[in-house]
């Protein structure tokens, strides 16, 4: 059997991007097609039953599920189409997507513009290359926390988790509330890569210890998991001889960070940046005209407030594109973003259209700690704005609107993040 | 490196980082001559509240599932509507462990109507609709 679908917009994911991208989208007035693999919406949010989403968007405190059930109310409410269990197999660059499902068996969608909404993967065992045998029990954090909270399975009942990003923390406390003993927590960074929120209420408050400075050296057993060696590491990473720890466990969780899920992107010829993400503009269009990105799958958030921001901005420009308005000012040679001192990335990677002063949007991660810094951006070897910032860590992203003025930014933008000099007293003066 | 927890029984003043959101204001919070709670640090007016309940009563939000029946999905996303004190928290777990809902089931629907008498509602995360 085979399908043919014509539509102005077709988002691929119905995670948090893709439903926020379709809803502004569909009431702009774009005819919308959700694409979604897994058999409802609401992508990786059903799976993150604690709560603290919606503080920036709703002002009010909701689980990952709750924030998802806002927005697929909406969207089932909205007649856009959605294609469940559908999975995505080819994009091309003149926007014709090729997917299948249990349903309709391959089909062909041919649409005007097409938003990234994909989301990311974890990083497995595999990836940062530990060491020793390979029995049942590990998992990465997040497929345990589907397990759990999804399915109702529960992975082991003596566990040792190693990264302390969100999803570690997360685990921790939710594994020990449901009866699971955690041995402890290993960090290789020298301090908790998670918000400090998930330090205190996932591990402080039921004494689970965080090693700093530790990895995983060994997994040992045949059949299933019977021991964990952890190791301290110096600041090269690099264990320590003579300081390995022995757990006795029967489970391993890895939460060693999240990677674009972009091999959809790279089937369409769309170039990726070093977040592996698609290279964007300041509207959020990839290298190939018409396709925008958003959440995810764009750049690994911590936040879904922002997540939703992004999406509705590219929801927004795919509108415009679909409807032709013109955007005025293309430069013939676009403005490039440069990380610079302190800065692992910035999104968007380039400035396309400059005619008169705007305000463009700004992500970007430090690459380490600091307090007290001070945000210049740069061009033409001239600061044009500067913000401060309390505290930096590499695990919050920094957002910042800023005016982009065609008369003092030209050829690149340069953006530091710097330590703040000290301030200067009454009395010392 | 081990972090280690400061014992927040020892002395009068406890550092109290506010969870309420992802600032994390550090918050100092004592008695005050008068035996009054006081609360220092904060970067909003949650954070008083928090700061002086953490110091007093701490309170947690109950988050886990519960079986359901006939559902997409054979556990159902639950939290407690308010915050329920923080050492009723495993006892509330085995509650919500012998807890079974019925799909098809709307968000907000009450699944728990008084988890252990303490007046409080356990709600459904999400909606979910019968198996097929």
């Amino acid at each position: 059997m085979r399908r043919f679908i014509e539509t102005d917009i077709a988002v691929l994911g119905g995670g948090p991007a893709g439903l926020a991208a379709a809803m502004i989208a569909h009431e702009k007035g774009a005819k919308v097609t959700i694409i979604e693999r897994d058999f409802e919406l609401g992508g990786i949010l059903q799976q993150c039953i604690h709560n603290g989403f919606g503080l920036t968007y709703f002002k009010e405190e909701l689980t990952g599920p709750e924030y998802a059930q806002k927005f697929i109310d909406k969207v089932k409410a909205s007649g856009i189409e959605i294609l469940l269990d559908s999975m995505v197999i080819d994009l091309t660059p003149d926007k014709t997507i090729t997917a299948m499902n249990p349903e309709m068996g391959l089909m062909k969608i041919k649409a005007k513009s097409v938003i990234l909404a994909m989301g990311c993967r974890e990083r497995t065992r595999g990836a940062i290359n530990v060491p020793g045998t390979r029995p049942a029990g590990i998992y990465s954090a997040g497929t345990a926390q589907r397990l759990v909270n999804m399915e109702g399975y529960m992975p082991g009942k003596r566990v040792v988790i190693l990264g302390s990003g969100d999803i570690g923390l997360i685990m921790a406390r939710r594994m020990t509330l449901e009866g699971a003993k955690v041995l402890c927590v290993a960090e290789v960074l020298p301090y908790c890569s998670g918000l400090v929120r998930n330090f205190v209420q996932c591990l402080q408050d039921y004494n689970i210890p965080l090693h700093l400075s530790h990895t995983i050296t060994d997994i040992r057993g045949t059949d299933r998991v019977k021991e964990v060696v952890i190791s301290e590491v110096d600041e090269k990473w690099m264990p320590i001889p003579g300081s390995e720890k022995i757990f006795e466990c029967d489970t391993v969780l890895f939460s060693v960070g999240l990677i674009p899920e972009n091999e959809i992107s790279l089937k369409a010829g769309i170039l990726l940046d070093k977040t592996n993400g698609p290279m964007v503009n300041e509207y959020l269009e990839t290298t190939v005209p018409g396709i925008f990105a958003c959440g995810n799958v764009l750049q690994v958030h911590d936040l879904v407030d922002w997540v939703t921001k992004e999406a509705e901005r590219a929801g927004e420009n795919a509108y415009n594109y679909v409807s032709n308005l013109d955007r005025g000012g293309k430069l013939l040679k676009p403005i490039r973003t440069i990380p610079g001192e302190n800065v692992g990335y910035i999104v968007p990677q380039r400035i396309d259209h400059l005619k008169e002063e705007k305000l463009v949007q700004f992500s970007f991660r430090p690459k380490s700690p600091d307090k007290d810094c001070i945000i210049e951006f740069i061009s033409r070897g001239k600061i044009f704005d500067k913000r401060k910032s309390k505290h930096i860590i590499p695990s919050e992203m920094l957002n910042f609107q800023i005016k982009v003025n065609p008369e003092i930014v030209e050829s690149d933008i340069t953006i530091h993040i710097k330590k703040a000099p000290p301030k200067v007293t009454q009395e010392e003066k | 490196m081990e972090v280690q927890f400061k014992d927040a029984k020892q002395g009068d003043m406890k550092e109290i980082i506010c969870v309420i959101c992802p600032n994390s204001c550090k918050l100092q919070v004592f008695k005050d001559k008068k035996g009054e709670v006081q609360v220092e640090g904060y970067g909003c007016t949650r954070g008083i509240q928090y700061g002086e309940d953490e110091y007093t009563a701490p309170k947690r939000t109950l988050i886990t599932t519960v079986k359901i029946d006939g559902g997409e999905l054979p556990v159902l996303p639950v939290r407690s509507k308010v915050a329920i004190p923080k050492e009723k928290l495993f006892k509330a777990m085995e509650v919500a462990n012998h807890v079974t809902a019925k799909a098809p089931i709307k968000m907000g629907d009450v699944v728990i109507p008084n988890l252990l008498g303490l007046g409080v509602e356990v709600i459904a995360s999400r909606s979910m609709g019968k198996k097929e």
